[in-house]
């Protein structure tokens, strides 16, 4: 019985490594001569499904076809050092202005003017030196329980940590790249001591332990486990649009001072693009409003861009006043954040 | 040993070798050890520059809490794995019970769910105001609280049920290839069954039992999915913390290198705590008729103890993940979904293929070389399986790209510069050099443990019937290997199909998979729609993996 298993096997073996190694010298073939205008190459740690469409839409207007893979931010910038000047990426595409940051200054990104773009992304949300752009913008604000609190007595992030609110707060965990942003931009405005004695505030006022990700946090303050959480508004978009009696409200605070903490989700040209004219026409044609709805819209996001219309369900929630800080900043205080919450006990 | 050496042919000359050991086998060793050692000279060479500043604040702040933490969390998930293992291990190899077939394969479905899927689930059902909640509500009243899931014991739970799986496969391969046998000979020395299980019957498994109980220990140290659900620090943890948060992939790289040493220890103390004992026996399989007989009581109880595993670690969660995926299927399921099945399938099954046979030349390497460094060798190779997938995944991407580059550079040198240029980054080459980095482990261990059974006896009694060479390997040992063998190519092929670091950052444009996909759900938090994928994972990675080990228990009979 066993021998013709085995032979099986052996084949079966035998023709995979045939198909890898063809594969493989395929693509080897393929990769060198790899420069036809008509193609886009990009790394994007925005998932598919919120990404996908615009390619689908601009390969249907410009022609121009869009190979891409999505990984994790580190990884990818990690992808883009070690394949240095042979790279085939046009874009690198991430859904935070912290790694957005760590590119630029690890060299992979190169910087780009286009008047097009400096006209239609706000300064506070593109790079300074033009080597990334935002093209949505996040913003991380307070979520409540309408029957146990309101406007009346919410206010600021740095108000949560007064005593009042000791047992009422719930957060995510600090490992989450947007409160790590958060944090960073505590310390550019209050400087690290006193941020430090914000943090230690907020963990002395959790009604339970750090939740992993922003959707429970609303869940948690749904269900009445607590009364106040940070979030960002996408994830709270979409629980509103499967259950729209949630009994879950947000609030923007820091509207009589700073302004509402906002991250964005943003690209940059590669360094080493084999097609850097194509890439910021790409660029461009993302900044522009019928993509900007489109960006946005998929997942209740901000546009970067102003003037674009909002989803409904978005409108509904108001303006807003956005802190104007450059995002850029909480990628350079992100790991003075990462430690000061680690000292601070926020896990 | 020599003779076996000579009655085989060396592989890479094809001829008959006869000195005594085999510098060819010892070189095979060496060259698999050196392809693991190239994400670990990554790991190496991130010491040339050290952040003091960032090292001062890990080792105040995060290291001592991560160690002991980490310390827990891989002797408790270690010993919950051993003990569940071998008992059901035993129950389904040995024992009559009803229900003693379908669990057999069945028992081995929690496998098949990344244990960061089970952790989401399982917390999803034990949450404030989440199934469990309000069934205690509506049992004992309304002020009951929730019960908390999110702790030490919580993670333990969750990391046993997937991970149990590993020791519970070999051990039953042990207990079936000795057989009720063992218990008799217990018996005949005047020791009820369980003395004689306990005397007998597992020292006499150790072999099997240490190599599933190694494999559960590196998992749980590499492991970040879970442990981030449950907000655990680890020390994989800890690595994500240095690399994601404060950007620093050299400190990441080189807590690395202290988990590496860490692995390093643990096997050193197993290979110590083995000596020099053998663990030869009688390799006929169980037939029915030989099974262990229990009472009314015992036969229930053990129905009821498989049955109980089983809804713990597979029904429970595998309902809840229905009863997200449904909703979602209208707008998610599509013809793409055949497209990722199709991609994890041939990836699953091509990297199985290779790790199987780099663990079967490994164990062979080992044993043939006769020579102590060929064990050391062997340990070096299997370092991968408890590196953090995505240490390892930029560990194989860096060498791999400086090599295309450089052979690239030759090529233009040779030629000009019309010359192709090699991109070995981002194709299946890359992919399956990093899943055999990764996954070697999981392949040499159940072969390795298998071939001990071979004896030099064997060997010679084969000998004597006119049997060698090539014959010798496929007449007498492949059949003795055969469980050893499909139970490697089970666990790699499982462990591909749910694998995702590497998958992610090596994979050609457009090979996505299932893995991928749930990969893209959980990044925007969207759990409830991960949740079809990780169904088809179980689906389409188990099924034909049940279907197997279902008929490979049938053909012993």
């Amino acid at each position: 019985m066993f021998p013709m298993v085995r032979a099986r096997m052996v084949r079966a073996a035998a023709m995979a490594l045939l198909a890898a190694s063809l594969v493989a010298g395929l693509q080897a073939c393929s990769g060198g001569a790899d420069s036809d205008e008509a193609r886009l190459v990009v790394y994007s740690s925005r998932a598919e499904h919120l990404i996908k469409p615009l390619f689908d839409a601009y390969t249907e207007r410009s022609g121009v076809r869009i190979d891409f893979i999505t990984g994790e931010e580190q990884p990818l910038i990690q992808r883009l050092l070690a394949e240095g000047e042979s790279t085939t990426a046009d874009l690198l595409i991430t859904v935070d202005a912290g790694n957005l940051w760590n590119a630029s200054s690890e060299g992979v990104l190169r910087p780009v003017s286009s008047a097009a773009l400096e006209s239609s992304i706000p300064a506070h949300l593109r790079d300074p030196q033009g080597r990334w752009f935002g093209l949505s913008v996040r913003a991380r604000t307070l979520v409540y329980a309408p029957a146990r609190t309101g406007p009346e007595e919410l206010s600021t992030y740095e108000a949560l940590a007064e005593p009042q609110w000791q047992g009422r707060l719930c957060l995510r965990t600090s490992r989450k790249v947007y409160n790590q942003s958060l944090v960073a931009m505590l310390i550019a405005e209050h400087g690290e001591a006193r941020t430090e004695e914000i943090v230690r505030g907020w963990v002395d006022n959790l009604a339970v332990d750090v939740f992993p990700n922003d959707t429970q946090v609303i869940e948690a303050v749904a269900a009445g486990q607590c009364d106040v959480g940070i979030v960002n508004t996408y994830y709270f978009g979409r629980l509103k649009a499967q259950r729209p009696g949630i009994a879950a409200a947000l609030f923007w605070p820091n509207q009589q001072s700073t302004g509402v903490h906002v991250n964005v989700s943003g690209a940059g040209v590669t360094r080493h693009s084999p097609r850097p004219e194509a890439a910021v026409a790409f660029l461009e044609w993302l900044a522009q409003p019928e993509a900007q709805a489109m960006f946005a819209g998929l997942n209740y996001e901000y546009p970067a861009a102003t003037g674009v219309a909002l989803d409904p369900l978005v409108a509904d929630w108001g303006e807003f006043r956005q802190n104007l800080i450059n995002v850029s900043q909480a990628g350079e205080l992100q790991a003075d954040a990462v430690r000061l919450m680690t000292r601070a006990g926020y896990r | 040993m020599s003779e076996l050496a000579e009655r085989l042919p060396a592989l890479p000359h094809g001829r008959f070798r006869r000195r005594r050991g085999s510098r060819g086998w010892l070189l095979i060793a060496g060259l698999l050890a050196a392809i693991t050692l190239l994400p670990v000279i990554v790991v190496i060479a991130s010491f040339s520059q050290i952040d003091a500043e960032l090292w001062q604040h890990m080792s105040r702040h995060v290291l001592p809490r991560v160690s002991m933490n980490t310390l827990w969390m891989v002797l408790g998930t270690a010993v919950g794995s051993l003990v569940l293992g071998t008992a059901l291990g035993w129950l389904t190899a040995v024992c009559d019970f009803p229900g003693r077939r379908f669990f057999g394969w069945a028992l081995l479905l929690p496998m098949a769910m990344p244990g960061y899927v089970m952790a989401t689930a399982m917390l999803g059902l034990s949450d404030f105001n989440g199934p469990l909640h309000q069934l205690l509500q509506a049992l004992f009243g309304s002020d009951v609280a929730a019960p908390r899931f999110r702790h030490l014991g919580g993670l333990l739970l969750v990391l046993t049920l997937t991970l149990y799986p590993y020791v519970y496969l070999l051990s039953r391969n042990a207990f079936m290839s000795q057989g009720a046998r063992s218990l008799e000979v217990g018996q005949s020395l005047g020791l009820d069954r369980m003395r004689s299980f306990l005397r007998i019957s597992l020292p006499l498994a150790r072999p099997w039992l240490a190599a599933g109980t190694l494999l559960v220990m590196m998992e749980a140290l590499a492991d970040f999915g879970t442990v981030a659900v449950f907000n655990y620090d680890t020390f994989t943890l800890a690595i994500y913390h240095a690399w994601y948060g404060m950007f620093s992939i050299q400190s990441a790289l080189q807590l690395s290198g202290v988990l590496i040493l860490a692995v390093l220890i643990i096997i050193t103390i197993e290979q110590r705590l083995r000596g020099r004992s053998s663990y030869t026996a009688q390799f006929a399989g169980v037939r029915d008729e030989a099974l262990l007989r229990l009472g009314t009581a015992q036969r229930w109880g053990a129905f009821a103890f498989a049955a109980t595993v089983f809804l713990a670690a597979f029904v429970v969660p595998a309902a809840q993940l229905l009863v997200w995926a449904v909703p979602n299927l209208a707008r998610d399921f599509d013809a793409r979904y055949m497209g990722f099945a199709f991609n994890s399938l041939v990836l699953a099954m091509m990297g199985a293929a290779l790790v199987t046979a780099l663990g079967l030349l490994l164990a062979y390497a080992v044993r043939l070389a006769g020579h102590p460094l060929a064990r050391l060798l062997a340990r070096v190779a299997t370092l991968g399986y408890a590196l953090p997938g995505t240490v390892l995944a930029v560990g194989v991407f860096v060498p791999v790209a400086w090599f295309s580059d450089s052979a690239s550079s030759v090529l233009a040198w040779l030629f000009g510069d019309g010359a192709p240029r090699l991109v070995l980054q981002g194709t299946l080459f890359a992919m399956l050099l990093a899943y055999c980095i990764r996954f070697l482990a999981v392949a040499h261990g159940p072969v390795g443990s298998q071939l001990e059974r071979v004896t030099r006896s064997v060997d010679e009694a084969s000998r004597g019937l006119g049997v060698s060479g090539m014959r010798l390997l496929r007449r007498v040992h492949l059949p003795i290997l055969r469980r050893g063998l499909i139970t490697a190519a089970v666990f790699a092929f499982v462990d591909i199909m749910k694998e995702l670091p590497i998958t992610l950052m090596t994979r050609p444009f457009g090979w996505d998979t299932l893995a991928t996909r749930v990969y893209q759900m959980t990044t925007e938090g969207e759990w409830e729609r991960a949740a079809l994928p990780a169904l088809a994972i179980v689906v389409v990675g188990l099924v034909p993996v049940a279907v197997l080990l279902h008929q490979s228990d049938r053909r012993r009979a």
